[in-house]
């Protein structure tokens, strides 16, 4: 008898394999050499754990004494470095009275910063929003309006520095980016060549001597009586840089474009821009949303690099607040570990942050 | 032949230096006809379509559409292509837009209507090609022959006087060709002018007016289905007719 077809219905599969135990069986203990290293591990980590603590918090020194901090060298950390020099390195040189400005400056910008991270705030004002923090940015921390004393803009630093000059050299080469990159595949070969050249140049540079250029030789060929401010000359450094990188990365993402995307879009009569604007950018920037990030975040700990040119960022800072004092001088590993401790808040958040992006976007693509 | 809406005169085109891909080509659409063009990969056929509407550029000759002559003018380009309306084979469907949005695009942009007549307009289109339950959805959720039928909205929502159609089943799965097919023979019945790229010898017969084979770049033969397919002239055609009927 021939069998006619009879439709059968979806059942679970046989084995529950989420949960807990399933996840440690199949990730720890998937056989016997998984099982020896997880064990391995596990052992050293808690023959390392009662050092570790000891060091960091049984026979630490909290309290800002150098004399406590001296007698307990190489048994406990001296935490009490940090409590004594937050504020100068978090601050630098700027004049220790008035400390208040760029702490309200740094907070309105992290938190100017946030609030564009959140798809509800995606609307016109917010770019009225980042004219109104820059300005209030820039009022506060160089004064000279509303009574405040001038402070002059070598000595901004630390933290402060490290935001601003991090947010508005991501903020600016980003859409010079965008342009380069576009550039670089024109069909114009005048407007080619120029991408070509400025990218292969800065490419072929280190920052370091970026940042020196733009510091030390630029002002020699300025016309005499003439100058601009170093920050802004660090800052169009970082951007130009950042910028050749970054029109790499887009440029990837452009050339994923199938060409079919393209001859749609032409067969519709949209134009060169039109194009761009609607078909291949969207698409391309999703696509390299992952690199690009990695980019914002080199960026952010490469401003680290302008201490260089003595503009004292966090890192400049911290060397500062340290150095020229003997007392303290010994105990930069906890220092450091107290920035790093700041470096990594920041770059953990942008690249937790990458990953929601990546997860908007290809929602946007197939569900 | 006074209605001609497309007309090749003695078209050359090279790709590169070597490859002389449409060789003399000579051929006149009249305004309302259906057209099918067949012949071997590499025959020159898609080169053919896409240079009505200046995908491709051709090096002799002169092609005439709906009066404008084709050169790379940008304003004649432009010109052209809001008359022609194109469907890949590969749909091209943009795959971040929703169906709405992609049908809506061109035409709040090229066409500035504003954004209600626009999605209205892209509803209309919706129905004639039946899928007006997927607007919201995007491209990537859809079937093959579910987007092909969007992409050919898409092209209708500009209002052309020409479509194009680049193979536009072969990308498909079978069961989901006749969907497409049965959206192009209503389109032909209401009296557009098409051009169609195809080896589907069926649809040939049941719409088109004409049918041509080209191979090596040139047209071999053009006549009526009836005497394309039973009395083909040259040995060419009946080669070619052997192998793809043969079976």
């Amino acid at each position: 008898m021939a069998d006619i077809f009879q439709s059968i219905a979806p059942r679970p599969a046989p084995v529950r394999t989420e949960g807990f135990v399933p996840w440690v069986k199949r990730n720890l203990f998937a056989d016997w050499k998984n099982g020896v290293t997880t064990v391995l591990l596990v052992a050293l980590a808690l023959y390392m754990m009662p050092g570790l603590g000891q060091w960091g918090l049984m026979q630490a020194v909290f309290a800002p004494d150098p004399n406590a901090c001296q007698a307990a060298r190489g048994t406990g950390a001296c935490w009490g470095v940090i409590a004594e020099k937050w504020r100068v390195i978090i601050f630098g040189r700027y004049p220790y009275e008035q400390h208040w400005r760029p702490e309200i400056a740094t907070v309105l910008m992290v938190a100017a910063l946030i609030a564009s991270c959140v798809r509800w705030f995606w609307k016109p004002w917010l770019a009225v929003m980042w004219v109104a923090v820059l300005a209030i940015f820039f009022g506060l921390m160089g004064g000279g309006v509303l009574g405040l004393q001038p402070v002059r803009t070598d000595l901004w630093g630390g933290l402060p520095l490290t935001v601003m000059l991090a947010t508005l050299s991501i903020f600016l080469a980003f859409p010079l980016a965008v342009g380069v990159a576009l550039g670089r595949r024109s069909k114009l070969p005048a407007i080619r060549t120029v991408c070509v050249v400025y990218i292969e140049l800065i490419r072929g540079v280190p920052l370091i001597s970026v940042l020196f250029m733009a510091s030390f030789m630029f002002p020699l060929f300025m016309p005499q009586g003439m100058s601009i401010d170093v920050l802004v000359r660090v800052l169009v450094g970082i951007t130009l840089f950042a910028a050749a990188y970054m029109a790499e990365i887009v440029r990837g993402g452009l050339q994923a474009i199938p060409k079919g995307q393209l001859e749609a879009a032409d067969t519709l009569g949209l134009s060169y821009w039109q194009t761009q604007r609607k078909i291949v950018l969207p698409q391309a920037l999703a696509m390299v949303v992952p690199s690009m990030m990695n980019n914002f975040i080199s960026i952010f700990k490469d401003t680290s690099l302008v201490t260089i040119v003595s503009l004292y960022e966090l890192t400049g800072a911290l060397s500062l607040a340290l150095n020229s004092d003997v007392e303290w001088r010994p105990f930069k590993i906890e220092a450091y570990l107290f920035i790093t401790a700041i470096y990594f808040a920041f770059c953990f958040a942008m690249s937790r942050y990458s990953l929601w992006v990546e997860k908007q976007v290809s929602a946007a693509k197939s569900r | 032949m006074s209605d001609a809406i497309i007309q090749f005169e003695k078209v050359n085109k090279w790709y590169g230096n070597a490859f002389h891909v449409l060789r003399d080509i000579d051929l006149t659409v009249a305004r309302g006809e259906r057209i099918v063009i067949c012949g071997p990969s590499g025959s020159g056929k898609s080169t053919l379509i896409r240079c009505i509407n200046a995908l491709e550029e051709y090096q002799q000759g002169r092609i005439t559409v709906d009066g404008t002559v084709l050169t790379d003018d940008v304003k004649a380009i432009e010109a052209v292509r809001k008359q022609v309306g194109m469907v890949f084979q590969q749909f091209n469907l943009f795959p971040h837009l929703t169906v709405m949005e992609n049908l809506t695009l061109a035409p709040m942009w090229v066409g500035h209507l504003p954004k209600a007549e626009a999605e209205e307009r892209a509803m209309q289109q919706l129905q004639r090609v039946q899928i007006p339950e997927q607007a919201q959805k995007y491209p990537l959720q859809l079937s093959g022959g579910q987007q092909q039928r969007v992409a050919i909205a898409r092209a209708l929502c500009l209002t052309p006087k020409i479509m194009l159609f680049d193979e536009p089943t072969s990308a498909l799965d079978p069961e989901m060709i006749k969907e497409v097919l049965d959206v192009i023979s209503e389109l032909a019945s209401q009296g557009m002018t098409m051009l169609c790229v195809t080896h589907e010898m069926g649809f040939a017969k049941a719409v088109a007016d004409r049918v041509i084979l080209m191979d090596q770049g040139q047209i071999v033969e053009q006549n009526s289905p009836h005497e394309f397919f039973n009395n083909p002239r040259s040995e060419r055609t009946k080669d070619f007719l052997s192998k793809i009927l043969g079976h």
